[in-house]
């Protein structure tokens, strides 16, 4: 922190109606280092970014770039002073195929008619760059997760900006890519890029990072150095110790199982055959496009399957069909929660209650007040930060929203959860009420099949993992047994590298 | 929420008027006719107003169910037709008993919205395409019916259009369908279903929200309150005309649009679409009053949707994020 800083936000301060959200908070870029922002769900990150991304412009304090004072009243004006974003939540239009998507609002022209061959080539380099081998004219609605967080990246990258600001762009990610990622990172400061990163995974920080500016509550705590002891950390955000991060409790395993899944298949799955008992948590391992997300939506209901039978409890679920699903028990976090768990113009408590709502209604009526205290009770289980239950789920911040769509099915008492990439964006503190309320599911008979990237998580929550790679199961391991490297063994086997990866 | 800190300020004027713009909006418009004209503010007008009102917003109420769940109704006009049109038939041509023809006349309004319903749950269509497609189906019907010809209506639905002392039917239909209509839209399994589904299909579904009997159900809404707004216009007239409501599609859209509704889904209110039904109500009445003709009165209508909505985008806009 030598010379001159890049990027200064000064004392900025922004409230929502009365709700003040970043008080006073001052923050430095500098060129070639990386500035990352720590703090809890709802702490103030992303609105702090958004101050220079132009999405939210501050009410008080200035906005420094190169020593003097600038406004950034849009994203336009953003990009302009060549700052690019990576949000939180994905932006991108899924109708669109990648390179429309990465060419958005710069579409390269040639007399006045779209330049497709250009338009592409810019895609190509942009996937290039973090080693994304997906064909540019694949529509984004076709992507998981991971492949659209991959293209946004890719987008931003594309921009050749000065300052780059990640917001928790490894959520969505597994160890190859973010490991991809923090190569290009390395590469852009050694360019004299400046940027700012956002993580709830603390071991990320010590190996990206420059330092670390912690915010609790919309105030500035503190600058550290980024290779600052984890407990540490974790103590300026949270302001409290946190004695076990994964507090698993193992519960008794009973014999019968209570999802069973016999020969399950579709285009991408094939022959897939487990059981999950009650009082068990298992894993699913594996790779981006190992086809975990693909199964947790069939045996949700969500996806059909060609072959195969799910049964809950000895009874068979019928296929693609979620409230059937549901009724049996069966309830599903998915993987993406702005598009595929939540209504974002309705309520906290209305979102919360969907599950509950028909089931606790009577006479058609909802039963509003029970609706209410249910939300309320899983809410302050789960911390979720907010200003009232009533308050659209849209203002609340990523993390606090994943709480609310995993407090739907808590509340709804489903015994069997399929959780895909549960604690995506969940800080570490929160993380750790989401593990005890899984605890509470396995202690009263119910049983848990969780997707994550996190291995951490697979290693500390489950009692078994199961490993896929490309659409079957390859492995199976307790977790006594079960290791990093055992698990990345597992997922990397039987690849035949068809050099293509992901799509079809 | 622990320690945020607030600001305090007692009343955000800015907020209000941003939340209730259709409403302002109404109220300035009064203000202004009662000053520029004395008579506006008459009983009598007043009269007149809410039975131009009751027709357009009854039908509006029902419309309102089908753009919260994101879709949109364009059949709602002939629908009320045919209707009427079948209830007339019951009994005049038909001779058969007075009292059912309401009941009547409602079925059929809820047989055309489930077909519709049906179509674009099951058959996958567009709800424009599937409700264009029964637009000009059901006024066929109406047609091949009544072979063109007006039928004399029944004496129940000859009541929804008479006076009871100084107090018009349609009147009295019209605040019960919206009592009606708001308890279903606010405190029903039925109505937060259709704001869950309009505000995110996807996630609606993966909540186990059946969404195909939830798109079923808001169409059979529409049609039972698109005939009921039928009857009554018919009963105003004492028959039913082969051509009765056309065109009332467009004003019953504009009514839920002016009150907030978004038709890409999920927000909607009926106190909303009263008020935007009023709003058009009360400007017609108002160009009339004052001489306005016939033509400018289009191009003035037009003008207000167009206004009312940007507005509503605008504020959407700087409330998202
Ligand atoms: N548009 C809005 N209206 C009202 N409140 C808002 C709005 N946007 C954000 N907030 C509130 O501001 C606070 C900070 O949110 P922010 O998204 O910045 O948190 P964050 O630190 O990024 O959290 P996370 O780790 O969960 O992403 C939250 O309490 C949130 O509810
Ligand atoms: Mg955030």
């Amino acid at each position: 922190m030598s010379n001159e800083p890049l990027l200064v936000l000064d004392k900025v301060c922004k409230s929502f109606g009365r709700i003040q959200v970043i008080n006073n908070v001052t923050v430095e870029v500098h060129a070639g280092k990386v500035s990352v922002l720590l703090g809890e769900n709802g702490a103030g990150k992303s609105t702090l970014i958004k101050m220079i991304a132009g999405v939210h412009p501050p009410d008080g304090g200035r906005i420094l770039l190169d020593g003097e004072q600038v406004k950034i009243p849009d994203t336009k004006a953003s990009e302009a002073l060549g700052i690019a974003t990576i949000h939180q939540e994905l932006n991108l239009v899924p109708s669109m195929t990648i390179a429309e998507n990465i060419t958005l609002g710069r579409v390269p022209r040639r007399f006045g008619i779209i330049n497709r061959k250009e338009m592409r080539r810019i895609a190509c380099a942009a996937l290039d760059l973090i080693g994304l081998q997906l064909h540019v004219d694949t529509k984004v609605s076709e992507l998981g997760l991971a492949q659209q967080q991959l293209v946004e990246i890719a987008k931003a990258l594309s921009l050749d900006a000065r300052v780059l600001i990640l917001d928790e762009p490894t959520a969505a990610l597994t160890t190859a890519e973010i490991h991809q990622l923090f190569e290009v990172v390395r590469g852009l400061k050694a360019k004299g890029v400046g940027m700012v990163f956002i993580s709830h995974h603390l071991d990320e920080i010590a190996e990206i990072g420059d330092f670390v500016n912690v915010l609790r509550d919309g105030q500035f705590i503190a600058t550290v150095p980024a290779d600052t002891d984890e407990n540490e950390l974790v103590r300026l955000m949270v302001g409290r110790e946190i004695d076990e991060q994964f507090p698993r409790v193992r519960s008794e395993v009973a014999d019968t199982a209570l999802l069973s899944v016999k020969g399950l298949g579709t285009s991408m799955l094939s022959d897939i055959n487990f059981e999950v008992r009650p009082g068990e948590v298992v894993a699913l391992a594996g790779l981006m496009g190992a086809g975990r997300t693909e199964l947790i939506r069939c045996i949700a209901g969500a996806d059909a399957y060609q072959t195969g039978s799910v049964s809950v409890a000895g009874s068979r679920l019928a296929g693609n069909d979620v409230a059937a699903a549901t009724r049996a028990g069966i309830g599903h976090v998915p993987e993406d929660r702005k598009t595929q768990g939540l209504v974002l113009d309705a309520s906290v408590a209305e979102n919360i209650g969907f599950a509950t709502m028909a089931s606790t209604s009577r006479f058609g009526l909802v039963d509003q007040k029970g609706q209410r205290e249910r939300a309320e009770n899983v809410a302050e289980r789960l911390r979720i930060r907010m200003g009232s239950i009533d308050q659209p789920i849209r203002s609340l911040s990523g993390g606090n929203q994943q709480k609310a769509v995993f407090g739907r099915w808590f509340t709804a008492g489903s015994k069997v959860l399929l959780l895909d990439e549960p604690t995506r964006g969940v800080d570490v503190g929160a993380k750790v009420e989401i593990y005890e309320l899984i605890n509470e599911i396995t202690s009263s008979g119910g049983c848990v099949l969780m997707a994550s990237s996190e291995l951490p998580e697979v290693l500390g929550m489950s009692d078994r993992v199961l490993v896929m790679s490309q659409g079957r199961i390859a492995g199976e391991l307790e977790t006594g047994e079960a290791t990093q490297d055992a698990i990345m063994q597992l997922a990397v086997s039987n690849v035949h590298r068809e050099n293509e990866v992901g799509n079809n | 929420m622990s320690s945020v800190a607030t600001t305090q300020k007692s009343f955000d004027f800015k907020a209000f008027l941003a939340n209730n713009g259709a409403l302002v909006g109404l109220v300035v418009l009064c203000l202004a006719l009662f000053i520029a004209t004395p008579r506006f503010l008459t009983g009598p007008n007043l009269m007149n107003i809410g039975i131009q009102v009751s027709t357009i917003a009854v039908m509006a109420f029902g419309l309102t169910f089908v753009i919260v769940a994101a879709g949109i109704d364009l059949s709602v006009g002939s629908v009320a037709a045919l209707s009427a049109m079948v209830s007339s038939y019951w009994v005049t041509t038909s001779g058969l008993p007075d009292g059912f023809s309401i009941v009547i006349g409602l079925l059929v309004g809820a047989a055309c919205g489930w077909v519709t319903g049906a179509m674009s749950a099951f058959g996958k269509l567009p709800t424009f395409i599937a409700s264009l497609a029964m637009l000009t189906i059901v006024r066929g019907l109406t047609l091949v019916i009544s072979d063109g010809r007006p039928i004399a209506t029944g004496d129940s639905v000859s009541f929804l259009g008479s006076d009871l002392g100084v107090i018009p039917v349609p009147i009295i239909v019209l605040v019960l369908s919206a009592l009606v209509a708001g308890f279903v839209l606010n405190y029903t399994v039925i109505g937060k279903n259709a704001f869950a589904v309009g505000g995110n299909t996807e996630a609606a579904r993966l909540s186990g929200i059946p969404v195909k009997r939830v798109l079923v159900t808001v169409f059979v809404i529409s049609g039972i309150f698109s005939a009921l707004s039928g009857m009554i216009l018919a009963g105003r007239l004492d028959s039913a005309q082969p051509t009765l409501a056309s065109g009332y599609e467009l004003d019953a859209i504009a009514a839920v649009v002016i009150g907030g509704a978004s038709l890409s889904g999920g927000v909607g209110r009926i106190s909303g679409t009263l008020i935007g039904a009023l709003v058009l109500a009360v400007i017609r009445n108002g160009l009339n009053l004052l001489a306005v003709s016939a033509f400018w009165q289009q191009v003035v209508i037009g003008l207000v949707i167009a206004i009312a909505v940007g507005f509503d985008v605008f504020r959407r806009k700087n409330v998202r994020h």
